[in-house]
């Protein structure tokens, strides 16, 4: 028979060996990396660095408010809202014909190469694409807008290809029965339904679109980016105050715009 | 042109491994309107379907009008699929889209792809939307979306795309189960006189074996994925019948459209030709 | 096209209709109106933007571009693999993920008291009616702003501003992952200690432990794998992010591309771009494992 219960006989808890190791790892890598790159966070709190830092701080206060700067900036936001929008409504016209065939609309292997093609497009970030930009197409705003179009074809049209795929197919196969193409059979039968879904991921992905298009310009691409990074290079701290206090109102617009949107489409859905 | 149709010695296996149809041979002559009756899960929507070019026969022959459906080029079987209509048995239109353009949707075989672009901004022939779905009698909802349709209704929708289309072969699987008798028998009446008026050949599976005795000039029965009587109505004979849907129950499904009580109640119709199958 | 578009606008006629079959006129689309003016509103808005974006796709096929990026494409087969240059790589691929590690590190421990502070689970005030009611309140929306402020300057503005001050090199781009993610993180640790049963942690607080222990002892038992899990998340996010800062002299993977894409050196560039999505791919694969072993 079984031996009784008794606190000897329990089978002992097993040690969180594997944690405590990973734990011992995690800080051996931390501390690893903070000496590889010889810094010494430490080294910040003295009077020194903290003087300098200070005095740096100091340089950008008060920022530029005059009236042609004001100008100037307003330009920035506008073009960085530019840049943003048409970038995405480029996105989601191309996007939507990629995700048809990685939807697997049109065979296996269209979409095996497709889905490639779109993954790439969304592993090299927006910068890189940037950059690659400005050699194409000189610096401006244009070279941002395909920069951020490329990587966003590449989110949105996986998106898309996700929705699409998840939705039932009888309406578009009912009319490829008929003698529809597969892309009228897809106008016809499965837009209808998806493009509540499919307009919300555009939104969404505007949203972060605005957030990257503040920041292109730093390599050239246009937008309040390519300002601050003019200013800042001529040491004219106040103006890039200015500069930055407008991208941060931007992105705390758009945040405060889409929530009470999110809000909203919830109320009407219930 | 009226399309006929050869099913020879078709099997189909379905990718589970269940036989839908066991060796089937089916013919018909352009113009022929054709009912396939038979209890639930015998077959009738897979013959439907491999007739609509939805299915492939595992083993045997489909000539469409005179062609080789599974030996066609894709744009040769677009063009064979134009000419072809089929009513399914739930109306296979997305719940947001309006009436209007569900009905136009038929026409997209034929349309160029400019035409079909430009219809989804600004319906393209509301007039012969609308001419469609009056015989239907629900053309007061052209323009409301399909959601908010019920369930008859909805089904009328589908069978005033296929009357849209003007196809050379009208299917329908099931088209009125969703219906009441009125409707029911207003509903096959539209789809037989736009078969008759063109001289097209209609073929339909029904459940209720009244209206098919009424509409039809060929009766089929399929049981167990096998043809069990091919003959007119006249020939159909209540021991047949119950041996149809011996599997589903002893009573013979009808809809109330017409009188079949000699039939229910066992009467020998006074001809008694045998059926060749 | 035109044409067409006419006829849209004209019902077309069927042939010949009975007149007692028809009870009333075919009517145009009422959802017309509504649609055009739609479409006329979209395009007026986009016509300008497009040109504020200077939105010319024309510029792509000006022979000179086209020949300059034709070149520096065709550069890109076969990949620069010298001896020298992957050494090169090596070195910065393991200054990137430093960079990445010693940031979120940074964040963490600057996160965790502003999360802490945020979050309403510790709240004595709020327990209760009691003293410090307006005030703890007051603290929570300081922290609140504070962390906002952190998140939403990119931490690529940070980063080009901390190499005016601190130079060229991993340094800034270090603290600016600091500086951003401890924001992110704040948020989320707050977000995740509210969501969480709080029965533990708020018994130990009446019972009238010190914040601190509550959360040792009530709140952090539940609470640390999702915790760890987004940290561990945001880890890989810091890496691909370290990549991007050394655009702006921030060191690492980034800096390295700046530089050879500069000098028009397709093969380099070309090397670079597949170390990056291997690095990505890896990072991926790293938290991917991790995460799941602590489920």
């Amino acid at each position: 028979m079984n031996s009784p219960v008794s606190a000897a006989n329990l089978p002992k808890p097993a040690l969180p060996l594997l944690g405590i190791a990973v734990t011992a790892l995690i800080l051996a890598v931390v501390f690893a990396s903070f000496y590889y790159l010889a810094f010494n966070p430490l080294d910040l709190f003295t009077v020194r660095a903290m003087s300098s830092i200070g005095g740096f701080v100091g340089r950008f206060f008060p920022p530029d408010l005059s009236a042609g700067f004001i100008t100037k900036v307003a330009q920035g936001t506008i073009e960085t809202l530019a840049i943003s929008a048409i970038a995405t409504l480029l996105a989601a016209v191309f996007g939507l014909l990629l995700a048809l065939p990685a939807a697997n609309r049109f065979g296996r292997p269209a979409q095996q190469a497709v889905r490639l093609i779109l993954n790439f497009l969304r592993a090299v970030p927006e910068l890189v694409w940037a950059t690659l930009m400005v050699l194409l197409v000189g610096l401006g705003p244009f070279a941002g807008t395909l920069a951020l179009a490329l990587h966003t074809i590449g989110v949105l049209g996986r998106l898309f290809a996700e929705t699409l795929e998840n939705r039932s197919q009888a309406p578009a196969r009912a009319l490829v029965l008929s003698g529809a193409g597969p892309v009228t059979a897809f106008l016809y039968g499965t837009l209808p339904d998806a493009a509540p879904q499919l307009l919300s991921y555009v939104l969404y992905r505007w949203e972060m679109n605005i957030r990257m298009a503040t920041i292109l310009g730093f390599v050239g691409a246009g937008g309040l980016g390519q300002i601050l990074y003019y200013e800042l290079s001529l040491l004219h701290e106040p103006q890039a105050a200015t500069v930055m206090i407008a991208m941060f109102g931007l992105v705390m617009i758009v945040d405060a715009i889409s929530s009470k949107m999110r809000r909203l489409q919830i109320h009407a859905a219930g | 042109m009226s399309l006929g149709f050869t099913l020879n010695r078709v099997t189909l296996l379905h990718a589970n491994g269940q036989c839908a149809l066991k060796d089937i041979s089916l013919q018909a002559k352009p113009g022929e309107k054709i009912a396939i009756i038979g209890p639930s899960g015998a077959g009738k929507t897979s013959l439907l379907n491999m007739l609509a070019t939805a299915l492939r026969p595992t083993q045997g022959s489909a000539t469409i009008g005179e062609q080789a459906v599974w030996s066609l080029g894709k744009k040769d079987l677009r063009k064979l699929r134009a000419r072809i209509g089929m009513v399914h048995q739930q109306a296979p239109v997305p719940p947001k889209q309006r009436v209007v353009t569900a009905v136009l949707a038929g026409k997209l075989g034929q349309w160029s792809s400019t035409r079909a672009l430009l219809s989804l901004l600004y319906p393209l022939d509301i007039a012969g939307a609308w001419e469609v779905l009056e015989q239907l009698e629900i053309s007061d909802r052209i323009f409301n979306r399909c959601d908010e349709l019920s369930g008859g209704q909805l089904q009328r929708v589908g069978v005033a795309r296929v009357l849209y289309q003007s196809p050379d072969l009208i299917l329908a699987d099931e088209p009125v189960s969703a219906m009441d008798p009125t409707l029911s028998d207003t509903t096959i009446a539209s789809l037989h006189r736009a078969a008759t008026a063109r001289g097209v050949t209609f073929v339909a599976s029904l459940h209720a074996v009244d209206i098919a005795l009424k509409w039809f000039d060929r009766i089929v029965g399929v049981k167990s994925g096998e043809i069990a009587f091919d003959c007119t109505p006249d020939e159909v004979s209540p021991e047949r019948l119950l041996d149809l849907y011996a599997s589903e129950s002893n009573v013979i499904p009808v809809q109330g459209v017409t009188d079949v009580s000699n039939i229910q109640n066992g009467i020998a119709p006074t001809r008694s030709r045998s059926c060749g199958v | 096209m035109c044409q067409t578009f006419r006829m849209a606008l004209h019902p077309l006629d069927q042939g010949p209709v009975e007149s007692s079959e028809m009870q009333q006129p075919v009517r145009r689309d009422p959802a017309a109106r509504h649609r055009l003016t739609s479409l006329v509103l979209a395009l007026l808005i986009i016509w300008p933007l497009l040109r504020i974006a200077q939105f010319d796709p024309a510029v792509i096929f000006e022979a000179n571009n086209l020949e300059v990026f034709g070149n520096f494409l065709k550069q890109f087969f076969p990949p620069q693999t010298s001896q020298d240059f992957l050494l090169l790589l090596l070195k910065a691929v393991i200054e990137t993920l430093a960079m990445a590690t010693a940031g979120i590190a940074l964040a963490v421990v600057l996160a965790v008291p502003l999360g802490l502070l945020l979050s309403h689970s510790l709240s004595i005030s709020r327990l209760g009616p009691g003293p410090g009611r307006r005030l703890g309140q007051g603290i929570r929306t300081i922290a609140r702003l504070l962390l906002l402020f952190l998140r939403g300057i990119p931490e690529i503005v940070w980063a080009l501003l901390l190499v005016r001050v601190f130079g060229l090199g991993p340094a800034a781009g270090v603290l600016a992952l600091a500086i951003t993610y401890s924001g992110m993180l704040g948020k989320v640790y707050s977000e995740i200690l509210e969501a969480s049963d709080t029965r533990p942690a708020r018994a130990l607080l009446l019972a009238g432990s010190g914040r601190g222990m509550a959360f040792l002892y009530g709140l952090l038992p539940g609470t640390a794998q999702e915790l760890t899990s987004y940290t561990i998340y945001r880890w890989e996010c810091a890496v691909r992010a370290s990549v991007i800062m050394g655009f702006v002299g921030a060191g690492g993977l980034g800096q390295l591309m700046d530089q050879s894409m500069k000098m028009l050196n397709g093969s380099e560039v070309s090397s670079i771009v597949i170390v990056f999505l291997i690095l990505v791919l890896m990072a991926d694969a790293i938290s991917f494992f991790c995460r799941k072993l602590l489920a």
